[in-house]
C-alpha cells in the first residue's frame, strides 16, 4: 500500500512524477487564475465601504495563505529527509524556499499597497504583519544557512533543523488576528459556518487560491526537476536524461 | 560475512563528503586482542573511517557492530567502553592538564586526582598536571591526551596518528602501551601513515 | 561483556559510571572555570551593553521624558545584540580544539552537555546584564519603580535568547564567519521577546500593570527551555558530522 510512498525516495522516479504534473497544474493554474482574475476584477461588485480597492484580496490573499503552506511544505519535506534520511525531501525543501519567500514578498508588498488606502498607512507594526515579516526572515535564514555549509548533505540537514524550529511561527500568523487586537481583518472565509462575503466575490478569491496553490505546484514541479538534476548529476540515470 | 560475537565489525561503510566517495564499501572485523593498523594516503579516509566507527559520523550506508550490537542501538553504553583520540590532542588551553583530564574523564566515571596524575607519570608528564595546557609543547600534549587515552580504562581505542610530535622515546611509549592494552584482551583501531612497531597481533587495512 | 573484554579494564577499582546530575555540575564548573579565566572576554559584552545604550541617548540628544519612552526599546535591543556577541563562542572554542568531539564521545550524550553549556552562558552573560540594568535604566530615565519589572523580563528575555541561541550556535559552529549568519538565524526567532520584554517594561513605566506581557514572556521561556536543547543538541550533531 505504501508503495507509492517508498518510490517517492527515488529520484528518477521524482524526476518523472514531476515532469508530468507541471503541465496539468500549469494548465489548471492558468483556467483558475483566469477566472478570478476576470471575475473578481469585473464582475465582482465594489465593497461598500472601500470601493474598488478591495480587489487586491484577489492577489494578497492567495499570496499570504500560500506563503504559510509553502513554508509547511518546507519544513515537512526538510523534516521527511532529516527524520528518514530521504534525500528527496530535502530537494523538495530546498526547491520550495525561493517560492515561499516570493510569496510572503508579493503578500508583504500588497498588503502594504492595500493598507495606504484603508488604514492610511504603508506599514503598521501590528501581530500579523510583524509576524508574516518575520516570517520572511525566516525564509531567508534557511537560504542563507543551505549554502554556508561546505558538505551540501550538512547544509540540507542544518536547513531542514532550522526550517523545524521556525514553523512555530506558522500558527502565530495564523491566529494572530484572533489572539490580539490586531489592526488586520479577521478571519473571512474560513470560519465556522456562512462566510462573511457575498458568492460573487467569495468565488473569485476562492479560484484564485486554488489557482496560486497549482501555480505553486507547477513552479515546485520544475524546481524539483532542476533540484534532482544538480544533486544527482553523478548518476548514470542523469545523463542518460539530459542528453535527449 | 560473520559478525564476531566480540570484537568490532564494520560492514561495507559508505561515505559522501558532497561529490566525493570518500569511503566505498570498506568493512573491517577486530577481534578482541587485536590491533588493527589503518593505513593509506592522505585524503583516502582514514580519519573519517575512524569517526564512523566512533559513531560521531553515521554513513550513508553500512553498519558498526561492537560486541554483536549496533553502535546507533546503545550509544551511551558503546561510548563509555571507547577511548578516542583524534588527530589534535584535544585540551583547552587555558586548563591544567589534570583538570583537562578530569572535565573528560570524570564524565565517563568517577576517578580520583590521584589515579589521573598516575595516568599522566605512566606517559611521562607528571610534572605537566598543573601546568596550563597552553604552556605544554606538542610532544607534551601528545603525551596528556595518551594519558587520557589511559585513564579512560576502555576496551576499544580508537587512535587517529597517535604518533605526531612524539620523540623516540614518546614513539616507544606508545608502542609499548598500545602492546599492553591488547595484551589484555583490548581491541585497538589506530591511523598511522606510518610502519608500527607494536608487539602485538597486528591486522592491516590500507585505504586507497 | 564476554570475559576476553572485561579483561581489558586494568585491574583494580571498578568503574563508577556518572550519574547526570553530576556530569552536568561536572560540565558546569569546566565552563565556569574556563570563562573566569579570561576575565576580559567575560566583561567584553557588558561593556559593550553600557555602550550601546550610551549611544542612543548621545545620538538622540532627546529630552527626558522621550528618553523615557524610548528606554524600554533601546535597553532590550541593547541586551539582545550583546547576548548575540557572546553567543557565538558557546561552542566554537571547544569545537576548534577538539574537545567538543570528547565531551560528544563521553558518554552522557549531548543533552546534559548542552544544557550545561547554556546555562553557564546564561549565568555569565545574561546575568550579568540583568545585574548591570539598573545602572543602564538610571541612565534612560527609567523610573525606579519600574525597576522590578525591567529586571524579571530581562531575566526571563536573556534566558530565552540563550536557549534560542545554542541552536543557532549549533547550527553555526562549523561554519566560517558564522557568527553574522548566528545574528539572521537567532533574531527572527527573538522579535516576540523583543516585543513583549520590551512591552513590560514599558507598561511598568506608565503605572499600568505589566502582568499580561510578563506572563507572556514566562510562557516564551518555558517553551524555548523545554524544546530548544532538543534542536540545540540536534544542530550540535549536525554539525559535528
Amino acid at each position: 500500500m505504501w508503495t507509492w510512498f517508498y518510490k517517492l525516495a527515488s529520484p528518477p522516479h521524482v524526476y518523472g512524477v514531476a515532469a508530468a504534473l507541471t503541465p496539468w497544474f500549469s494548465a489548471l493554474a492558468a483556467l483558475a487564475i483566469g477566472y478570478g482574475t476576470i471575475a473578481g476584477l469585473a464582475f465582482a461588485p465594489p465593497d461598500y465601504q472601500q470601493g474598488d480597492a478591495f480587489r487586491i484580496i484577489y492577489v494578497h490573499a492567495p499570496a499570504a495563505w500560500l506563503s504559510l503552506f509553502a513554508y509547511t511544505t518546507m519544513a515537512v519535506a526538510g523534516g521527511i529527509g532529516l527524520i528518514w534520511r530521504i534525500k528527496m525531501g530535502h530537494a523538495v525543501a530546498a526547491a520550495t524556499a525561493p517560492i515561499g519567500a516570493s510569496f510572503t514578498l508579493l503578500a508583504l508588498v500588497t498588503g502594504s499597497l492595500w493598507g495606504r488606502p484603508m488604514w492610511g498607512t504603508y506599514w503598521a507594526w501590528d501581530p500579523r504583519l510583524t509576524s508574516e515579516l518575520i516570517l520572511l526572515f525566516l525564509y531567508i535564514g534557511v537560504m542563507s544557512l543551505r549554502p554556508a555549509f561546505e558538505d551540501p548533505g550538512r547544509g540540507d540537514r542544518a536547513a531542514a533543523l532550522l526550517s523545524i524550529v521556525g514553523v512555530v511561527n506558522v500558527p502565530i500568523i495564523h491566529y494572530s488576528v484572533l489572539w490580539w487586537n490586531s489592526l488586520h481583518q479577521g478571519a473571512t472565509v474560513a470560519k465556522i459556518g456562512k462566510p462573511a462575503m457575498p458568492g460573487s466575490m467569495l468565488w473569485p478569491l476562492l479560484s484564485m487560491l486554488l489557482g496560486f496553490m497549482l501555480f505553486y505546484g507547477a513552479v515546485l514541479c520544475i524546481r524539483v526537476r532542476g533540484e534532482v538534476l544538480n544533486r544527482e548529476r553523478q548518476a548514470a540515470w542523469v545523463r542518460e536524461a539530459v542528453k535527449t | 560475512m560473520n559478525i564476531a560475537p566480540d570484537g568490532l565489525c564494520v560492514e561495507k561503510v559508505h561515505v559522501w563528503r558532497g561529490d566525493r566517495h570518500v569511503l566505498r564499501g570498506v568493512s573491517l572485523a577486530v577481534r578482541a586482542g587485536e590491533l588493527m593498523h589503518v593505513s593509506g594516503p592522505n585524503g583516502t579516509g582514514k580519519t573519517t573511517l575512524l569517526r564512523v566507527v566512533s559513531g560521531l559520523l553515521r554513513p550513508e550506508n553500512g553498519s558498526v557492530h561492537w560486541q554483536g550490537r549496533s553502535i546507533a542501538a546503545a550509544p551511551a553504553e558503546y561510548q563509555a567502553a571507547l577511548a578516542y583520540a583524534s588527530h589534535e590532542p584535544a585540551l583547552k588551553g587555558d586548563l591544567t592538564a589534570l583538570e583537562n583530564l578530569r572535565f573528560t574523564v570524570g564524565l565517563k566515571r568517577r576517578v580520583s586526582a590521584a589515579e589521573l596524575r598516575s595516568s599522566l607519570d605512566r606517559t611521562g608528564v607528571p610534572g605537566c598536571a598543573d601546568l596550563p595546557a597552553r604552556v605544554l609543547s606538542a610532544g607534551q600534549r601528545r603525551r596528556v591526551a595518551m594519558a587520557r587515552v589511559l585513564a579512560f580504562r576502555a576496551d576499544l581505542w580508537l587512535l587517529d596518528e597517535p604518533f605526531t610530535n612524539l620523540d623516540g622515546a614518546g614513539s616507544a611509549l606508545v608502542s609499548a602501551l598500545l602492546a599492553e592494552h591488547v595484551g589484555r584482551g583490548g581491541v585497538a583501531l589506530v591511523v598511522a601513515h606510518h610502519e608500527l612497531n607494536v608487539a602485538a597481533q597486528t591486522r592491516r587495512l590500507e585505504l586507497a | 561483556m564476554t570475559a576476553a573484554t572485561t579483561a581489558a579494564a586494568a585491574p583494580g577499582a571498578p568503574v563508577i559510571k556518572v550519574g547526570v546530575q553530576n556530569a552536568f555540575l561536572l560540565v558546569l564548573r569546566r565552563e565556569l572555570a574556563l570563562s573566569f579565566r579570561r576575565p576580559d572576554q567575560l566583561l567584553q559584552p557588558l561593556v559593550f551593553f553600557l555602550i550601546v545604550t550610551t549611544l542612543f541617548p548621545l545620538g538622540l540628544s532627546v529630552q527626558l521624558s522621550l528618553l523615557r519612552d524610548m528606554a524600554p526599546g533601546v535597553l532590550w535591543v541593547a541586551a539582545l545584540l550583546s547576548s548575540l556577541l557572546s553567543l557565538d563562542a558557546l561552542f566554537k572554542s571547544d569545537a576548534d580544539d577538539g574537545t567538543l568531539e570528547q565531551l560528544a564521545l563521553a558518554g552522557q550524550g549531548l543533552y546534559v552537555i548542552v544544557m550545561a553549556k547554556t546555562l553557564a552562558h546564561w549565568l555569565v552573560s545574561g546575568a550579568a546584564l540583568v545585574l548591570a540594568s539598573p545602572l543602564v535604566g538610571t541612565a534612560l530615565a527609567i523610573p525606579e519603580m519600574a525597576f522590578g519589572t525591567m529586571m524579571l523580563s530581562l531575566t526571563l528575555g536573556t534566558l530565552t535568547l540563550s536557549w534560542l541561541g545554542a541552536i543557532g550556535a549549533g547550527l553555526t559552529v562549523g561554519l566560517k564567519r558564522g557568527n553574522v549568519l548566528l545574528s539572521l538565524i537567532v533574531l527572527p526567532l527573538a522579535m516576540p521577546l523583543l516585543i513583549f520584554g520590551a512591552g513590560a517594561t514599558d507598561r511598568a513605566i506608565s503605572g499600568t500593570s505589566a502582568a499580561g506581557a510578563l506572563y507572556l514572556l514566562a510562557a516564551l521561556c518555558v517553551l524555548t527551555f523545554t524544546l530548544a536543547p532538543f534542536a540545540a543538541t540536534a544542530a550540535l550533531r549536525i554539525s559535528l558530522e
